[in-house]
């Protein structure tokens, strides 16, 4: 019987929102790039992805550890070992591999922090682990306070379904965009003024995009700050393990161990596998809290993204083995430091400017002298022209919520040293052709 | 301790003697009521803390190097949100609390034979080692050789999509079909992957219905809808009865009945929602019935969604028929049909975490995609299970024996509880029976079934799911899981039910 009213079952108002936020640049060059992607052999041509904030520079160590040990991921101790593994859907996840994220986090931050492994609740990614945050400390209405420039996919992570608010809070060039207590102090009377709730305050240490760890001082400013007006604090240290120099960082599990009990409930950590390890489609994500309860919520609330008891297993088995994990969390810190100095000196040879990171898998590079205007508008031209003609795709600030025009966001970690050189000389070549220079063609860019 | 006490009022001679007394000694005291309450003494432990299937560790301990005050900050504990207080403080019914208690005291027939025998929860251990098989022989090359290959070509080349790798939507689309009998088949572009089942109902949920609206399901219906779909999307679900009268079977007037009910009261209905195999009852849906069920959403406007999770664990005579059947024979309008599926019933897998939307709507599947980065499964086990479910002649095997094994079990099982005077609604699909013990009753309603069940729990030592949990407005049916048994524990957990039932004969 076919519908004669010629009704359509309406969707939600969810579904058809795009607060999903998949239509800005940031998605759209991702597009651009399904479509030609560069390869050097069958299209040395195609688009370069330098949009995309993966870490592939530490992949072998992961490959030779697994030929190593197929003890990782086979079920070799019996068929009692699969059975339980296959039936294995807690949602505590399993105490091992816990207990081997917590030594890991541990050990990235040279043991100045003691994570309590039944505190980590595990969630399909941090991009879950951020959702669930804010489900549980926030209702629909309320707001989150986060400084700009941010990781675009907040919008989606964090207002989507639940339908809470970003504020954003703008920093600024002129202090490296760090946050400040002014700015803090500003944004939430606004926040207040407009009649919302502010709930808690999101901070991404390492940031993303920026690539620069908050210092000592703004993370006890920010406690302070949050205790004051009693919201909570989410720490969001995905990219702890890319800083550079490790005793650069401090992570506000540090201080939170120094606050009183009161305080530190205040305080949440999401972490992830992805960037770390390399591993995004493992989708590994965990929640660390200091609040008993947001702990016990957050375990519940998990069973809409757990982790795969089998890659649970296997990773464990690799993240407890001491040595390896010592000798990953250095080699990849060394290797990330080499890509990064080496994109920076190359840059300013092509005289273009880079924020002085610590840390992450980009640079947070200044392209506003190329801009007619610096305007949202031109910063978008801008975006395409090198999307199109330079074949390069990089992030606009705008996607970012940047305050100020030019900033783009360049991703050095997801492709080989050599893919690296080409899109490195590909951007020297079009900012001396802006700038009407010209260059010999031999000049080896990294060595 | 600074302590900023309003007491300028007082200080300045305004107020009184009285006052000026009262006031000091009444903030004090509030002053150190609260600071009482904050010191650092755990939550009060939560009894009927519990997930579906999922054990409970022992409390968190405070850790005592925090438990000292700050001289600065604020002393009021931080809110969180009402939907982290509802999940909290939820009284979880007798389903959550039986499994919990069940995985404190299990049973085992060597080291603790007087434990608890665990008959609620819908885990399937019989064909496990079937699986566990095929593991073991294709493992290496179906995970490392894949994974490498993926891994450098997918994973991290290019941004992968979070709604599943298109080889396993391929592989997924057959498995599907085969699984249902091999007479539909599915369109691997109208599947949305998900880290299982639970997150795929409410990915749809948040697809469908703004918070505040209802679904209609049929009832009994499986315990865990209420905290899927209701807890995060605000979706309200509505029962739609069914009677033993009719061996639960869904009648379209009571839906009907539901439907102009929830219209009197303002609630918006968005979808009727229905599980078949059906859990906690284990039956089939007739033909007709799924076709007067589109005639019924059709009519109304809703949407329909088909939980198929059981789809192929079925042992009868009766075959089983998806909607997707009706769809392709018949010609209604395909936008308001979605169907769940997963992995963690018919092959046993729900530690993988791998679970299917299917729409033919492609709104809804635009939205869902995007979902599925809130659960997306892992890339290790989607390369596992590509291989696995593209080697149709195993799963051939599998399925047969697995159908074969179903069936004995439920014959034995049920035979056993004859035996006992309780009869069983007829199943053809699912892990458990639907037993009637509404005789042994010492009074007819939820406390009675209520107490006959921690009898049974207690006494006993065996954990069953009540109907009341299900929603069942029949007093006296209990879900009994069988698919963890093996034979020789049937005379066993008889024997136990016997141990309660003969005092329990109502009067």
């Amino acid at each position: 019987m076919a519908n004669i009213f010629g009704l359509e079952a309406p969707l939600s108002k969810m579904a058809i929102s795009n607060a999903h936020g998949e239509d800005s640049p940031y998605f759209a060059g991702w597009k651009a790039y399904n479509e030609d992607p560069y390869d050097a052999k069958k299209n040395p041509s195609g688009v370069i992805q330098m949009g995309l904030a993966e870490n592939q520079v530490s992949f072998d160590l992961l490959e030779n550890y697994l030929e190593e040990h197929p003890e990782a991921y086979s079920w070799s101790s019996g068929p009692s070992s699969f059975r339980e593994n296959a039936l294995f859907q807690d949602y505590h996840g399993l105490q091992s591999f816990r207990k081997a994220i917590a030594g890991f986090m541990e050990k990235i931050r040279s043991h100045r922090a003691k994570f309590d492994p039944e505190r980590i609740v595990l969630t399909a990614g941090a991009t879950a682990a951020n959702e669930l945050l804010t489900f549980i400390l926030a209702d629909p209405g309320d707001a989150l306070l986060v400084p700009t420039p941010y990781y675009p996919g907040f919008d989606r992570d964090l207002q989507w379904r639940t339908r809470v608010s970003i504020v954003p809070i703008p920093c600024h060039s002129t202090n490296s965009f760090q946050l400040t207590l002014q700015s803090l102090e500003t944004a939430y009377a606004d926040a207040e003024a407009s009649n919302l709730r502010v709930k808690a305050l999101l901070i991404t240490n390492p940031s993303n995009p920026l690539g620069i760890s908050s210092p000592r001082t703004l993370l006890e400013d920010i406690l302070d700050f949050i205790s004051k007006k009693n919201i909570h604090l989410i720490s969001d240290e995905i990219y702890s393990g890319s800083v550079f120099d490790a005793t650069d960082f401090v992570s506000i599990a540090e201080i939170a161990e120094e606050r009183s009990h009161i305080s530190s409930e205040k305080i949440h950590i999401v972490y992830s596998l992805s960037k770390d390890l390399g591993l995004p489609g493992f989708r590994v994500g965990a929640l660390y809290s200091y609040n008993d309860r947001v702990v016990k919520t957050a375990r519940r609330m998990s069973s809409f993204s757990l982790v795969s008891s089998q890659t649970q297993k296997t990773l464990s088995f690799m993240l407890s083995d001491e040595e390896f994990s010592l000798k990953f969390i250095e080699t990849n810190r060394m290797r990330l430091k080499e890509r990064h100095s080496c994109v920076v000196k190359e840059l300013r040879d092509s005289g273009i400017e880079c924020l002085k990171g610590n840390a992450g898998l980009f640079c947070w590079v200044n392209l506003g002298e190329f801009l007619e205007k610096k305007n949202r508008e031109e910063e978008l031209k801008l975006w395409k022209v090198i999307l199109d003609e330079v074949k390069l795709n990089i992030s606009p600030g705008s996607s970012c919520h940047c305050s100020e025009a030019g900033w783009f966001r360049v991703c050095f970690a997801n492709m080989s040293k050599e893919t690296l050189e080409v899109a490195l000389r590909r951007l020297r070549e079009f900012s001396e052709k802006i700038r009407g220079r010209r260059r010999s063609p031999n000049g080896e860019i990294c060595t | 301790m600074r302590i900023i006490v309003p007491l300028q009022g007082i200080v300045q001679g305004r107020g009184g003697l009285i006052l000026g007394s009262l006031i000091p000694c009444a903030l004090l005291y509030f002053l150190q009521f609260y600071l009482k309450r904050n010191r650092s003494s755990p939550p009060p432990h939560s009894p009927s803390e519990s997930s579906a299937n999922l054990p409970e560790l022992a409390e968190i301990p405070r850790s005592t190097s925090r438990s000292t005050l700050s001289t600065r900050g604020s002393l009021r504990p931080v809110p969180v949100s009402s939907r982290a207080i509802a999940i909290s403080k939820s009284r979880d019914s007798a389903y959550y609390t039986g499994l919990k208690k069940s995985l404190e005291d299990p049973y085992h027939p060597t080291y603790n034979p007087d434990g608890i025998i665990q008959l609620g929860l819908a885990e399937n251990q019989l064909s496990l080692d079937i699986i566990g098989d095929w593991i073991t022989a294709n493992l290496q090359k179906s995970l490392l050789g894949e994974m490498r290959g993926d891994l450098n070509i997918r994973g991290l080349a290019t941004y992968e999509p979070f709604d599943g790798l298109w080889d396993l939507k391929v592989a997924m689309a057959g498995f599907m079909s085969q699984i249902m009998g091999g007479s539909v088949s599915f369109n691997p572009a109208q599947i949305i992957l998900t880290a299982g089942a639970t997150p795929a109902v409410e990915a749809l949920s948040f697809c469908l219905a703004d918070p505040g609206n209802a679904f209609l399901v049929p009832s009994p219906y499986y315990p865990g809808f209420d905290r899927d779909i209701k807890l995060r999307t605000g979706v309200e679900l509505i029962p739609v009865q069914c009677r033993s009268s009719n061996k639960f079977n869904l009648s379209i007037a009571a839906l009907e009945r539901e439907y102009k009910q929830a219209k009197k009261r303002g609630i918006k209905v968005r979808a009727v929602l229905f599980t078949n195999p059906s859990n906690p009852v284990g039956g089939l849906m007739h033909r007709e019935t799924l076709y007067d069920l589109l005639n019924f959403v059709t009519e109304k406007n809703l949407h329909l969604i088909s939980d198929e999770v059981y789809a192929g664990s079925i042992y009868g005579t009766e075959e089983f028929v998806s909607i997707a059947e009706l769809l392709d024979t018949e010609d209604f309008d395909k936008n308001r049909v979605h169907i769940i599926y997963g992995l963690s019933k018919d092959l046993s897998l729900p530690g993988f975490r791998v679970g299917v939307i299917y729409s033919y709507n492609e709104n809804v599947i635009a939205a869902a995609s995007k979902l599925a980065r809130f659960c997306a499964i892992s890339l290790p086990t989607q390369c596992l299970l590509v291989s696995m479910l593209s080697d149709t002649k195993f799963i051939e095997e599998y399925i047969k024996a697995n159908r074969e094994r179903l069936g004995k079990m439920y014959a034995l099982f049920t035979e056993g509880l004859k035996q006992l005077d309780i009869e069983c609604c007829k199943s053809s699909g699912g892990f458990y029976c639907w037993a009637d013990m509404s005789k042994f009753l010492q009074s007819y309603g939820v406390k009675g079934e209520l107490e006959l069940w921690e009898n049974i729990l207690n006494v006993a030592k065996v954990n069953i799911t009540p109907g009341s949990s299900c929603h069942c407005i029949e007093p006296g049916w209990f879900r009994c899981c069988f698919t963890t048994l093996t034979e020789s524990d049937i005379p066993l957990v008889m024997k136990r039910f016997s141990k309660v039932l003969k005092g329990h004969k109502a009067s």
